[in-house]
């Protein structure tokens, strides 16, 4: 059956006038790698796979869980506790054994990135973190490969296609052209904590994959030097226009041995701990400049403090008010000191490096009680 | 002094929920003094992490703003 027409799976693009069999050879000549079989990763790999990409690599080292089935649409729950880069494998090849799909159940590292990208042509972005996608990217203009960009938060996403020159240009942008500088940890919600509509990434996973069979087969527009952002509730389309900055390549490792030797996961992470102090550290600190003092107990709690300055910011607050917080040194204190550690721990997220965060051990309650002992 | 009532202002992700979606702000001639009246009536936009896009071309510098202009603040998104 198959030998007579190779092209009958493919029946309907190929009919297309502007695809031809032309458009399917290109398809199927492709080498295509998908890291993280996730939210995004999942609609682009059926698509892709489905489209007749002749190889496919598919990165990632999770498992599937239960709440990703909600979005994650090629699992079941017979998959729950299994590799998602196998089970995705597997089931892409009952959908078309006729290409080539290779599991990788591993973590992308700097160790192992180069040498997975060198067997690919297209590097497809689905994951959920910013360490690794500065990761991908860098590794992507190191290497001068096409990078489809997808990424999701709540109802919106966003999609590009990076480290594409424009035809009869050399001048390619990446994703340091528009955010040159991985935020920190807490500066930006991830799905885990911020939550998104099952949806979403079905649309925005399926965009990414219309974006890497367009580029393969020349047709249409890809999103060369372009974002496309999409909202989800209000069905707004919004496409902005990037251009390279002269600094960006400053920010990019410059070989192999400096791409190894980067800390992708430091870079977007807030390695300060915070800091327990006894009352006498504390009632040092409150003399000086530039801190601020938060009373983190609910507004009834007593005792009350009139003897030093503060804010008063419940912890279940906390998160949402923390534009009142100006000093660079900040102080939590509670009733006992439990508390206020959690607090520390929520502000150290959310302000990483830019300040340094204090909890009072033994809280409110130990610190009136050597005041009057003293 | 001129006013820029209809200036338009566009909040992506987490700044919509900073800011609500129908952000006006008067009198501002260029992008920097637009972020910093934005800062004093939104205060928490001023430690989250966004991009400027004027008339949809991504800014990189201090822009001037007119009536007709199309302001977006974009945040990056991790999520996938």
């Amino acid at each position: 059956m198959s030998d007579k027409n190779p092209y009958e799976r493919y029946n309907r693009q190929v009919i297309l006038p502007e695809f031809g069999t032309d458009g399917q050879q290109k398809l199927l000549r492709a080498k295509v790698l998908v890291i993280g079989a996730g939210g995004l990763g999942c609609p682009a790999l059926q698509y892709l796979t489905a489209a007749g990409i002749g190889t496919i690599g598919i990165v990632d080292d999770d498992v599937v869980a239960l709440n990703n089935l909600h979005r994650q649409v090629l699992y079941s729950v017979n998959d729950i506790g299994l590799s998602k880069a196998e089970r995705a494998a597997g089931i892409l090849r009952q959908l078309n054994p006729d290409i080539r799909i290779i599991p990788y159940n591993e973590r992308l590292t700097t160790q192992n990135a180069l040498q997975l990208f060198d067997e690919f042509e297209i590097i497809i972005d689905g994951t959920d973190n910013f360490s690794t996608r500065y990761m991908i990217n860098d590794a992507c203009v190191l290497m001068n490969k096409p990078l489809v960009y997808g990424a999701i938060s709540q109802f919106e996403g966003q999609v590009s296609l990076f480290n594409q020159p424009l035809t009869g240009s050399n001048e390619a942008v990446n994703y340091r052209d528009l955010f040159p500088d991985p935020p920190k940890e807490g500066e930006v919600l991830n799905c885990a904590e911020a939550g998104v509509l099952g949806v979403l990434p079905g649309i925005i996973g399926t965009m990414m994959a219309n974006e890497t069979i367009k580029l393969i087969t020349g047709i249409g527009e890809p999103l060369v030097n372009q974002l496309l952002t999409y909202n989800a509730l209000s069905n707004q389309v919004f496409v902005l226009n990037l251009s390279a900055r002269s600094e960006t390549r400053s920010l990019i490792p410059k070989n192999e041995s400096e791409f190894l030797k980067t800390d992708y996961v430091w870079l977007c992470s807030s390695p300060v701990a915070s800091e327990e102090i006894d009352v006498d550290t504390f009632n040092g600190l409150i003399e000086k400049e530039n801190v601020d003092v938060i009373d983190v107990r609910e507004l009834h709690e007593i005792p009350s403090v009139n003897e030093f300055k503060h804010l008063r910011i419940p912890l279940a607050q906390l998160g949402d008010n923390t534009w009142s917080i100006k000093a660079e040194n900040v102080i939590a204190f509670c009733q006992s000191g439990k508390r206020s550690l959690q607090a520390a721990k929520i502000l150290n997220g959310i302000f990483g490096n830019s300040k340094k965060i204090y909890s009072l051990r033994g809280g409110i309650i130990e610190w009136k009680k050597q005041q009057q002992t003293v | 002094m001129l006013s820029l009532m209809s200036l338009k202002i566009i909040m992506f992700g987490r700044l919509a929920d900073i800011a609500g979606n129908a952000v006006s702000v008067n009198d501002v001639t260029d992008t920097d003094s637009l972020v910093s009246e934005l800062n004093k009536k939104y205060p928490g936009l001023s430690n989250t992490k966004y991009v400027i896009a004027v008339n949809k071309e991504i800014i990189k510098e201090n822009t001037p703003l007119n009536k007709k202009s199309i302001v977006a603040l974009l945040p990056p998104f991790s999520g996938g």
